[in-house]
């Protein structure tokens, strides 16, 4: 084992960990909320108005990077529960736990945001595309996995059998994503794109990019907000938890 | 652009707000549900600590 | 190896016999919802052609889930489960005997009836046997798949409600494919895409499917 791995390892553990992330999750909200800001300052006073789709493809700022991180979020879940496998970390486990809400909040964003989009550009809040389909189907494994662990009261079960969860529905969603799309084919149904490729102007792409990095920043604040509980949670006999300042306050 | 362009935007006002709404609703809200919550585990954990010591003594 | 298989499978066999309401039970409930939807939509034969394989392919994955969670759960209960992963035989053959006989209780008599049920809606001799033999392909693939969910949730309360959350999202590319299948031979399209796609993922279950199984079972009954 070389020098990398051993300082590597040491922020697994929650006592390293815990602290690590108290200092980190206020910079990350910061630049959230400037990024944030920047990105709906783009989206409203500085993207031009489409000239088919009027002020309403405003929406795709907020629609398009919910989707991204929606399924960025199912990969890094499934990235941690191979690490937990693997190295057997708890704090993996912990970690894809703590990314769970914040991913089904962001592709219920996305399957919302979808629907008052498709209302005035197909006139039907409902369209049974490939991609709508497919997003929410994985709302449906969020759910899934987010049931799971509230399930299981072993917390060291909980974390094995959520990872497995978790690497079943990762080989899946590409098999899932193919046939909806040849199913949509064969019926003809409506295949949309909601970008048009080259018809875009860059700085709408630039607009999405950086409300996309903003969302990113959140994600990272919230998931370790979360995953500081979590580690309160279940490690509340240790001695490194009772020595804690913010428990005498 | 004056003010009540700006909220009408072009007649889709309710499907752009509702959209931006809803992400800043809950995007807003987890932040907070999230801070109930530590405080939650850190009222409990001194409850703990409260409850040992007396026992202790 | 292969008489352990025929071991397992045998006595799976035998004690589903002994309870022969659970086998019946599922099967009737796939007859009875088969049968409940050209009394919610209407006894037009045109509408019912139409609606065919989606009807009873979305039966067919909930009758196969209803017996999912009694796979493992008496041997877990009674601890035959946990010597049988103590044994030194291989722990893929020994889940993959289960879940054969699983299929052969649940998926076997279920499609075997279907090509019957199938004139309740006017379907045609060819759609018929396509039916059959993506059902035939389909439910072992459901078994497979299931097994995970079943092993996932083994024990836990409250665990009739967790599987179908698990497992159902994860059956969407049979349902697909089995149900589209059979359309594409009514609308003259030719079933043999369908089919294979079918067979592949029957064959990735069959490997991959196990294996989470017992990883899943060693985390569930430690």
């Amino acid at each position: 084992m070389n020098n990398a791995s051993i300082n590597w390892f040491k922020y697994s553990s929650p006592a390293t960990f815990y602290p690590l992330a108290g200092r980190l999750i206020p910079w990350f909200m910061a630049i959230a909320v400037i990024l944030i800001g920047i990105g709906l300052y783009l989206s409203f006073f500085v993207a031009p108005t489409d000239y088919k789709q009027g002020e309403g493809y405003r929406i795709i700022f907020v629609h398009v990077p919910a989707a991204w991180m929606s399924m960025f979020i199912y990969l890094i879940m499934a990235f941690w529960a191979v690490m937990g496998l693997v190295f057997n970390t708890r704090l993996s486990a912990m970690m894809s736990q703590a990314l769970a809400p914040t991913g089904a909040m962001f592709t219920f964003l996305a399957l919302w945001t979808g629907a008052f989009w498709g209302k005035p550009m197909w006139g039907t809040w409902w369209v049974w595309d490939a991609r709508l389909t497919s997003e929410l189907i994985l709302f449906f494994l969020y759910i899934g996995f987010i049931a799971l662990q509230g399930a299981i009261d072993d917390t060291r079960r909980g974390d094995r059998a959520g990872a497995i969860l978790l690497l079943v529905g990762v080989v899946n969603i590409p098999i899932i994503y193919f046939s909806v799309k040849w199913w949509n084919t064969l019926h003809q149904g409506a295949s949309i794109s909601v970008t048009q490729g080259s018809s875009m102007a860059s700085i709408m792409l630039n607009t999405m990019l950086i409300m996309a990095l903003g969302f990113w920043a959140y994600t990272i604040a919230v998931a370790l907000s979360r995953a500081r509980s979590i580690i309160l949670e279940r490690e509340m006999d240790s001695q490194w938890v009772r020595e804690l300042q913010e428990i005498r306050q | 652009m004056n003010l009540v362009e700006f909220f009408d935007m072009g007649g889709y006002a309710l499907y752009v707000w509702s959209s931006f709404g809803a992400t800043a609703i809950l995007m807003i809200a987890e932040p907070l549900l999230l801070r109930t919550r530590r405080r939650n585990v850190l009222r409990r954990i001194a409850r703990l600590i409260r409850i040992q010591t007396e026992e202790q003594s | 190896m292969f008489s352990i298989f025929r071991a397992i499978v045998l006595r799976d066999l035998t004690l589903a016999m002994r309870r022969r309401s659970d086998v019946l039970s599922a099967l009737f409930f796939f007859v009875i919802v088969v049968s409940l939807f050209p009394l919610g939509i209407g006894p037009e034969l045109e509408t019912l052609r139409l609606i065919a394989p989606g009807v009873f392919w979305v039966a067919a994955l909930l009758a196969s889930m209803l017996a999912l969670e009694k796979l493992f759960a008496a041997d877990f209960e009674d601890g035959t489960l946990e010597q049988m992963l103590l044994t030194p035989q291989p722990d893929f053959i020994l889940v993959l005997g289960k879940i054969f006989a699983h299929w052969l209780v649940t998926g076997v008599p279920l499609a075997l009836l279907a090509p019957l049920l199938g004139l309740q809606y006017d379907l045609d001799t060819e759609p018929l046997w396509i039916l059959m033999l993506t059902l035939l392909l389909g439910t072992p693939a459901l078994s497979l798949i299931g097994a995970i969910g079943a092993a996932l949730t083994l024990g836990l309360r409250g665990s009739g409600v967790l599987v179908p959350l698990l497992v159902l999202p994860l059956y969407i590319p049979v349902l697909i494919f089995g149900a589209g299948a059979v359309e594409a031979n009514v609308s003259g399209l030719g079933a043999a895409g369908h089919i294979y796609m079918l067979s592949a993922i029957l064959l990735l279950a069959l490997v991959a499917a196990p294996l989470a199984t017992v990883a899943a079972l060693r985390i569930s009954a430690e």
